[in-house]
């Protein structure tokens, strides 16, 4: 079975996004960028898979920016065993990367493609689902458990006030959850292994489908700062302060 | 214009968090349907007929529907899109499950978590974990939006719609619905209760944290929250955690005990009414965002603060 998984080169996740003075984005020139974490839980299921037997081949592709085959490394360093980047000088929409995964699906004819439930730069939660939409494969999204028998994949969801098992034939999209895995660090000797295997490059435009973007981004700006309180020094204080002044109890 | 809004609901009672959708639908259209789609969902329809200002409830029932299947969903409201320019719905785990794909289905982009309705076309939403706010415009016919409830006051009671059942659609033939595990409570639900009481990773285990927290949640009819750190730590289960990689919530009082601030748990709660910290470290980032801080361990302050909400007749 080959696993197909998409990753994303993003802010890391540690580094605070500032808003850039002129409104027209978030000033990423000089910030540490990482693949986004949702992405390496991804890779890190999807080598799983092959180390269990069940995956024959792992692939993971990235649409962006020349640096992004550093994220792709990261995935190869991981125990993906080759790699895509479908260059892009744009920021893609969701829908445009989705049309991109389909087109790209039916070259790699992947049994499973596992990606994050979300990047954290755009906070869409989408393109998984639209991806699973624009194929007519089942989908499985914010999964914290995944199982392959046979032809199909039995996976647990994180869902509002439980966990949810579903069961989908193969193939299918599965986007992962925080809690699917924790995923390993590479090591050295497999960072050195990774800068030798495969990474085809090809431009995003080459694959024919509709990149346009949907949406116009008029400003970016900060969110409204919350001003800092007071401290109080007792117990009781502190309930004194919520139910005269507040009024909130 | 119409819109539709896709109510959010367990098929036994609808959720708050439809009511605020339907606040920012109003923004869009004074044409302002709801779909209940589920399985023996009658009850549900009939309250959100009763949301002031809604036109009419649409009733759609199947066992895919009823178990929430995102293919089920998609299948049932992409054609009803041919009589409406918009649809809403909550960004519950739900929602954000099966939105995106009726928007794919319809050729158009998601405008995800919307937290304003600046006009017809142009929204405002949180971008980088609510580190910055983006206006776009959407040039779409149709636009398809999930809407991050707490950002919209509720819309009240009071309508009278009529509700219409309409056909479930056509289904999900290759997604197959196994079981569902629901955490029980008597508690308020997390991301609509009044008052939120949160506990970090100082809490040290799930003992503790449940013999400290959920007395203190109790004593103030409060829904029990944690951050990721306690919730990755077993302290927690999954559900209970606020932040940006969980639940956002804005409820009237929001407690912290024993959390420090991450950027991903402020991005999930910095938008409640009141905050309080309770933190033993005096530099911890949450006392930048809490209207009260109290600098004391938990292990006192907590017992002190159940004897004074009780002195307080609480």
């Amino acid at each position: 079975m080959k696993v197909l998984v998409p990753v994303k080169r993003v802010i890391d996740y540690n580094v605070k996004a500032r808003v850039k003075s002129d409104q027209s984005g978030v000033d990423l020139a000089n910030v540490k960028m990482s693949m986004n974490p949702f992405c390496e839980i991804a890779v890190e299921e999807a080598v799983r898979l092959r180390e269990k037997g069940v995956a024959t081949e792992v692939v993971a592709v990235s649409i962006g920016v020349t640096q992004a085959q550093e994220t792709l490394r990261t995935a190869l360093a991981m125990g993906a065993d080759r790699a895509i980047l479908l260059q892009s000088d744009q920021d893609l929409e969701p829908l445009a990367v989705a049309k991109a995964l389909q087109a790209l699906v039916a070259e790699e004819q992947p049994q499973l493609v596992l990606m994050g439930k979300q990047a954290i730069d755009g906070d869409n939660n989408a393109t998984g689902q639209m991806l699973s939409a624009l194929l007519g494969w089942p989908q499985a999204t914010f999964a914290s458990k995944i199982e392959i028998e046979g032809s199909k994949a039995k996976v647990t969801r994180e869902v509002d006030g439980g966990l949810q098992t579903l069961e989908l034939d193969l193939p299918a999209i599965v986007t992962a959850d925080l809690r699917l895995n924790e995923p390993r660090y590479a090591s050295l000797p497999n960072i050195m292994k990774a800068k030798k295997k495969p990474l085809d490059v090809k431009e995003v435009g080459s694959l024919g489908v509709d990149l346009a973007p949907r949406l116009k981004v008029l400003k970016v700006t900060e969110p409204p700062k919350r001003a800092g309180g007071i401290k109080v020094e007792t117990a009781a204080d502190l309930v004194s302060k919520l139910k005269n002044e507040a009024g909130v109890l | 214009m119409a819109v539709l809004v896709i109510a959010d609901h367990d098929n036994a009672s609808l959720k708050d968090n439809t009511h605020k959708t339907v606040t920012a639908a109003q923004a869009l259209s004074s044409d302002v349907d709801v779909l209940v789609a589920g399985k023996n969902a009658g009850g549900v329809a009939e309250a959100a007929a009763k949301i002031a200002g809604v036109r009419k409830v649409l009733l759609a029932e199947s066992d895919q529907l009823g178990e929430g299947v995102a293919e089920a969903v998609e299948a049932l409201v992409v054609p009803l899109m041919a009589g409406y320019d918009a649809v809403l719905t909550p960004a519950t785990s739900q929602g954000k499950n099966f939105s995106p794909r009726i928007a794919a289905k319809l050729d158009v982009a998601q405008i995800s978590e919307i937290t304003e309705v600046v006009d017809g076309s142009t929204f405002v939403r949180p971008i980088y974990a609510g580190n910055a706010l983006e206006t776009v415009q959407s040039a779409d016919a149709k636009k398809v939006i999930t809407v991050r409830a707490t950002a919209f006051k509720a819309a009240g009671e009071g309508g009278s719609a009529a509700v219409e059942k309409i056909d479930a659609g056509a289904g999900a033939a290759k997604t197959r619905f196994v079981d569902q595990q629901l955490v029980k409570s008597a508690r308020p639900e997390l991301s609509g209760a009044k008052i939120v009481v949160s506990g970090g990773r100082a809490l040290g285990s799930a003992e503790e944290f449940q013999r400290v927290i959920e007395p203190l949640a109790d004593k103030l009819g409060a829904a029990v929250g944690a951050s990721r750190a306690a919730v990755d730590a077993g302290y927690a289960p999954n559900d209970y955690q606020v932040g940006q990689t969980g639940k956002v919530v804005a409820p009237e009082l929001y407690v912290a005990i024993g959390i420090s601030g991450a950027i991903q748990h402020l991005a999930g709660m910095k938008d409640s009414k009141v905050i309080v910290a309770i933190n033993k470290d005096a530099d911890a980032p949450i006392f930048q965002v809490a209207d009260y801080g109290l600098v004391a361990d938990y292990k006192n302050a907590v017992p002190e603060l159940m004897d004074a909400l009780t002195a307080a007749g609480k």
